[in-house]
């Protein structure tokens, strides 16, 4: 019977039912950080436990760490605390720990592929819920809460349901302009932020199948802004040339074997989903959020909604939105001034990400009284950067070019808004005090338009700001 | 590790409105800064109940008559966004023992459950009354009935749904897996060799 990879995975792992009706799911890669981790550890303690499958356990640093001044003891006392408990815990289980020093630190979900520990049809978890990034790679994974983090620390195994299968094409050629990015924000809003809940999101189509790694990472990353816990990309050759040569990938004639084993993975044709849904590449154009969820966005070209002319379900929250936002019912998106610019976090800090904005970048300056910041995903991203003259680039224009970190995705370090600041933002979500001020105002949008933004010194169209051809703006 | 049976949490209640309440807004992120839980409790929706001074903002949590509330009432898709259970943590030592809301973001529902708390899902309608009920008399208790997934209110009944897997694992004392999750180490590590992973 014609079999998605879900299921295959799944019924791979899956060690028994549980009493309560759960599955028993045996994980294959267990990620985790300084943030989630420090009570599990010490809930294992309690419990007189040990780490089960140590070898299968991976930490990095990345919610906390400083991204200017790297050195320990860190000025914050409670972030030192945190990454010294960590180095303590991996120290004591024997868990592998990719910590500044060993240079291959950086955030989780960029580490892990980078690192070749994410593989296809392999179980992940982490206690973080962007977790579901590595199913760009046709792995199964999940953002765990932290007593599922001792859970698996204690038996390498989750206690968990299985979600629904839901397959989202997307078809047809993006516009030049148009990234991964909008693509995801796209879907979000059409599905809605809660559309998700007791999914797996299998994408695939003519966009997923061009896209590179790192655009299948963009989109499987903000999965859980949708409200499915799982995304993943069906495996092909991009997945098997990405994965070629990295540190924990299968070496020889190990590889070999695993590349067969992992083609014969994909879903096959004709299997089963509870749900499909189809859209069309040219129907998404560059896009912005205007409110404080993932799903309260627009195209670049159109207006902020005004709460008189929504549904009477929506304007409540429309409402707060817009009060917390400080936008103006009505008014074009285009052109609301920012003060800071955010490139980083783990949906959009790749190479491929700075690459492209590097592109269109050269010669141009940071608009004044912006602050501009440039956080690579990992230190290798940073390194490979600085080989090819990326952070130049940057760095001239006028961003600042810092260590690899989480940043002011979450502002658990010092990079915080101040204020109401508002921020460009190439992160995943706009929450109320997201960024650090509990007043601070977060608009998500691609890496380019952040780009764009920072040197208009406003919410712009990368492709009119950058001389990006685009069917749409001929004889416009 | 025998666990308590959760049959049923009842309390005072309080109304927390809003959709989409996320859990940086239920524990914002820079109270993280821990490493353990103890002190979350008072952290609580922080950045909603207070002023950048410290003074308390206009908020149902500052409420005195909701005083000491064990019940939370809300609204659709609570507790979405990262995945932290510091913010199930947080409620739970602010001395919530059970939500209602018209669903939740399926990652906080599973870290809640694993704690002891039944996160009860009721229809818009049902909550707003509620809500109305314990504004009109903040001493009423509220009571979910986990057994028979109905909230008692005032000496009414209201139908609560509890997703199946989530009410027995309440009922068998169950609601902590790790037990169970031990008991099967043996069928774990032949499952690993099978699969070539150790
Ligand atoms: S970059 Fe942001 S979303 Fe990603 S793991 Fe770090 S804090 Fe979470």
């Amino acid at each position: 019977m014609a079999k998605s990879l879900f299921d295959k995975v799944w019924d791979a792992h899956a060690v028994r039912d549980l009493s309560a009706g759960q599955t028993q799911l045996l994980i294959g890669a267990h990620l985790i950080h300084e943030v989630t981790s420090p009570q599990a550890f010490g809930m294992l303690r309690e419990l007189g436990l040990k780490v089960h499958m140590p070898e299968r356990t991976f930490a990095t640093v990345d919610h906390i760490v400083p991204t200017d001044e790297r050195a320990e003891p860190f000025s914050d006392q409670l972030a030192d605390a945190m990454i010294k408990e960590l180095r303590r815990n991996c120290e004591e289980f024997g868990v592998t720990y990719f910590d500044i020093a060993s240079g291959r630190q950086g955030i989780v979900h960029v580490v892990g592929p980078e690192q070749g520990i994410t593989q296809p049809g392999t179980t992940i978890a982490c206690g973080d819920s962007h977790t579901s990034t590595h199913g760009a790679f046709g792995a199964i994974a999940f953002g765990i809460g932290t007593s599922q983090v001792r859970d698996v620390l204690a038996t390498q195994t989750l206690a968990i349901s299985k979600p629904k299968l839901r397959r989202i094409n997307v078809d047809g050629e993006l516009q030049p302009g148009v990234y991964a990015k909008d693509v995801i924000l796209y879907i979000i809003r059409k599905l809605g932020v809660k559309g998700g809940n007791g999914y797996a999101y299998e994408y695939g189509g003519e966009v997923f199948d061009r896209f590179n790694m790192e655009e299948r990472m963009t989109v499987c990353n903000m999965s859980i802004e949708g409200g499915a816990r799982v995304g993943y990309v069906n495996p092909d050759e991009k997945t098997f040339e990405y994965l070629k040569g990295r540190p924990y990938s299968p070496k020889g004639k190990e590889w070999d074997a695993a590349v067969e084993r992992w083609k014969a993975l994909a879903s096959d044709p004709g299997c089963a989903y509870d749900d499909v849904v189809n859209f069309r590449a040219e129907d998404i154009l560059p896009s912005v959020t205007w409110g404080i969820t993932p799903g309260q966005g627009v195209f670049i070209d159109e207006t902020i909604p005004d709460p008189d002319e929504v549904g009477e379900a929506e304007r409540d929250a429309v409402t707060e939105a817009l009060e917390h936002m400080k936008l103006k019912p009505g008014a074009p998106i285009k052109g609301t001034p920012i003060d800071v610019a955010f490139l980083g976090s783990c949906t959009n800090a790749r190479l491929t990400d700075f690459q492209e904005v590097a592109r269109y970048l050269r010669g141009r300056k940071v608009a004044s009284g912006v602050k501009a910041i440039v956080v690579p995903g990992s230190m290798a991203v940073g390194k490979i950067c600085e080989e090819l003259g990326i952070d130049r680039v940057f760095k001239d224009a006028g961003f600042e070019w810092r260590g690899a970190g989480c940043s002011m995705c979450l502002a658990m370090n010092p990079d915080k808004l101040v204020g109401d600041q508002l921020c460009a933002s190439s992160s995943n979500r706009n929450f109320k005090g997201r960024q650090g001020s509990p007043v601070g105002r977060t608009i998500l949008m691609s890496p380019l338009m952040v780009a764009a933004a920072a040197v208009t010194g406003e919410i712009s169209d990368a492709r009119e700001v950058f001389g990006i051809e685009s069917p749409t703006l001929v004889g416009a | 590790m025998a666990l308590e049976k959760i049959t049923k949490v009842e309390g005072k209640a309080v109304y927390v409105p809003g959709d989409d309440i996320d859990t940086d807004r239920i524990i914002p992120a820079r109270f993280m800064k821990c490493i353990t839980f103890d002190g979350l409790g008072e952290f609580a929706f922080y950045d909603v109940r207070k002023n950048e001074d410290g003074s308390d903002k206009k908020h149902p949590l500052n409420d005195p008559r909701h005083a000491g509330a064990t019940i939370m009432l809300s609204g659709s898709n609570f507790g979405c966004g990262s995945s932290r259970e510091h913010a199930p943590q947080a409620l739970h030592k602010a001395g919530f023992r059970g939500i209602v809301a018209e669903s939740y973001a399926e990652i906080f529902f599973g870290n809640s459950t694993t704690l002891g708390i039944p996160c009860f899902t009721a229809g818009r309608q049902q909550i707003r009354e509620l809500a109305a009920a314990i504004d009109a008399d903040p001493e009423l208790t509220v009571e979910l009935d986990v057994e028979n997934e109905v909230i008692r209110c005032g000496g009414k009944e209201y139908p609560g749904a509890l997703r199946d897997s989530a009410r027995n694992s309440l009922l068998s004392g169950r609601w902590d897996p790790i037990a169970e999750l031990i008991e099967g180490t043996e069928q774990v590590d032949e499952l690993a060799r099978r699969l070539n992973y150790v």
